[in-house]
């Protein structure tokens, strides 16, 4: 299913069609379940995207217990409905699947929990995903294993507590094999982070914390994919941050810099209308 | 044989568990900067299986949780009303709906069960442990009342991979069980004494406490229970029915879900005509201080006042 890029302008130009198809995909599935937190699975597109179209996460969609695999933690469960198109794509679920999401006697649900094949975890309450890649990242490298074990936080989800406790674990046991992505869109349930706790700036915070940070523009798909090859090829006993500036909702202008975009629902008319729009 | 050493519940099961660490590569020892003596030895000789993740029970449940699903047995070892309350969401969350899916061998270990922290106050005191625990699907809940059963669990946690939560008391206690092999430990619980018309039912401490009202009072009975989950009822009953009256004595908050509770609904599921009485902690804390048996005196559940409770139902 893994194509081979020789060339990297062909990868890029891959990498920005799939972002923009898995855009359309995730909107069709907010119009079959409205109850999916549309916004916040619109910020982090071009990080699944990079991750798993860029070969850069190791898989195997017919075995998801292969030993060697990388571990893909997704602690902001709530915006992860953009990952389920890109799962049917590679075969871990059927393409049909994805017109069932929250209904009766599928498993595709308006959070992705651990009962869907590729979710590692029981996501949906937040602060929980980078304590358990913390032991995850332990237990590969007793096995000396080379696999890596990827988290995908979101900003609003840095204000629990038990976060932080793990970002002082990480690098006090040198997990090098972990690497977070911090889907930074701004904006938490209620407002912009910034009027609520303003936890700025991430890039020093984690640093004092003796992480390695690369910051990105989290909708440059050539920029993350790039940063994400440089990251993981990285030994230096560190684990490492990417903070991915990203907006809220993107490519949806009535939810981009709408401060309450989380819980907004966009009806079935607009989603037509911006299939046909979207470039 | 028992003997009357007195020795913690926690020192023999960490001895044993540092036995077995021996023999099993995948057992990993975590604390939230909790110690014992037998745990000095852990940490020297398992450098890399032994991990102090630092007084941060959330984080101790999470890693734990991240090394349980690469299929590791995981020791997670904190004090009881800290590694339950503090951390309670991450144990719903990564152990008991996780386990649903995938299996995740975490055993959690809380010392301190009821007073046994005495003057440390109510942070210290864990009296909802077991209510709270009881609640969580999936998970298996050990209360034992003395160190032989402490040691016989290691084993059987090592084999039954499902979360689990094991309290201990704080303090040296005597041994009950002489011939742990012929306890038929998957029953939950032991008939200690056999009586005619009043039974006492106890766990944890207040097994010792009931040992020594049983001795005093003729034909009184005294149950043990030292699996609260998964709880065999029906095996219970069995033993049960044969009583006119039933006092459960324990150090928690009275018929809020703890082991009171648990009897109170065997008998009203079962429609039986025993009497029931709960002895235990009215629905406050406990800021008294003085010495254990002070603390339940002022609460009705030292050895008089249940003697007193046994006397009076016949009355």
């Amino acid at each position: 299913m893994k194509k081979v890029y020789g060339n990297r302008k062909t990868l890029i130009e891959h990498l920005k069609e799939k972002a923009l198809w898995v855009r359309k995909e995730t909107l069709k599935i907010h119009r079959i379940a409205p109850e999916t937190r549309i916004a916040s699975s619109l910020s982090d597109i071009e990080i699944f995207v990079a991750l798993y179209y860029g070969d850069i996460l190791k898989f195997d969609p017919n075995n998801t217990d292969w030993k060697d695999r990388d571990r893909f933690i997704i602690s902001k469960g709530h915006g992860a409905i953009s990952l389920y198109p890109i799962l049917a794509d590679y075969g871990f679920f059927s393409n049909e699947e994805l017109q069932n999401v929250c209904r009766e006697s599928s498993f595709l649900g308006g959070i992705p929990d651990i009962i869907v094949p590729g979710f590692e975890t029981t996501n949906g309450s937040l602060g929980h995903g980078l304590g358990v890649a913390c032991g995850i990242s332990i237990a590969l490298k007793r096995n000396n294993s080379d696999s890596k074990v990827f988290v995908l936080l979101g900003d609003g989800e840095l204000y629990e507590g038990s976060v932080w406790e793990a970002i002082m674990f990480a690098p006090e046991h040198k997990l090098d094999n972990l690497i977070v992505i911090v889907d930074n869109n701004k904006i938490s349930m209620l407002d912009y982070s910034r009027n609520i706790m303003d936890i700025s700036p991430l890039e020093d915070k984690f640093r004092a914390f003796k992480w390695h940070v690369k910051a990105v523009n989290g909708h440059d798909v050539e920029d993350v994919y790039t940063s994400l090859i440089n990251l993981i090829n990285l030994n230096n006993n560190q684990p490492k941050v990417l903070i991915a500036d990203t907006v809220k909702g993107r490519g949806v202008s009535q939810l981009e810099n709408d401060s309450l975009c989380h819980i907004k629902t966009l009806e079935a008319e607009e989603i037509d209308n911006l299939l046909k729009e979207l470039k | 044989m028992t003997t009357n050493k007195l020795k913690t519940m926690r020192d023999v099961f960490l001895e044993q568990v540092y036995k077995r660490m021996h023999e099993e590569e995948h057992i990993f020892f975590l604390t939230a900067d909790f110690g014992a003596p037998t745990l000095d030895k852990i940490r020297e000789e398992f450098k890399d299986r032994f991990i102090n993740v630092g007084i941060a029970e959330q984080n101790l449940i999470n890693v734990a949780t991240g090394l349980a699903l690469e299929g590791y047995t995981v020791y997670a070892y904190a004090i009881a009303s800290f590694i339950t309350m503090r951390a309670y969401e991450q144990i719903r969350t990564n152990l008991s709906i996780t386990t649903q899916i995938k299996p995740v061998n975490v055993n959690l270990i809380g010392v301190g069960a009821g007073v046994s922290y005495v003057v440390s106050g109510p942070t210290h005191h864990c009296i909802e442990d077991l209510s709270i625990m009881r609640l969580l699907p999936n998970f298996m809940i050990f209360s034992p009342s003395d160190w032989k059963l402490a040691e016989n669990f290691v084993d059987y946690s090592i084999s039954m991979k499902i979360p689990k939560y094991i309290r201990f008391d704080a303090k040296p206690l005597p041994q009950i069980y002489s011939d742990i092999d012929s306890l038929d430990f998957e029953a939950g619980f032991s008939e200690i004494t056999a009586g005619k018309e009043t039974c006492l039912i106890t766990t944890g401490y207040m097994t010792h406490r009931a040992i020594n009202v049983t001795n005093k009072l003729n034909d009184v009975g005294l149950i043990d229970v030292f699996l609260l989950k998964p709880f065999k009822s029906d095996l219970l009953y069995n033993v049960l029915k044969k009583y006119g009256y039933i006092i459960t004595i324990e150090e928690a908050l009275i018929n809020n879900g703890g082991l009171g509770s648990l009897i109170s609904k065997l008998v009203q599921d079962k429609q039986s005509d025993i009497k029931l009485r709960h002895l235990g902690f009215n629905d406050k804390y406990i800021f008294d201080l003085g010495d254990r048996n002070h603390l339940h005196k002022i609460n009705n559940i030292d050895e008089e006042s249940i003697i007193s409770a046994i006397q009076g139902i016949h009355l």
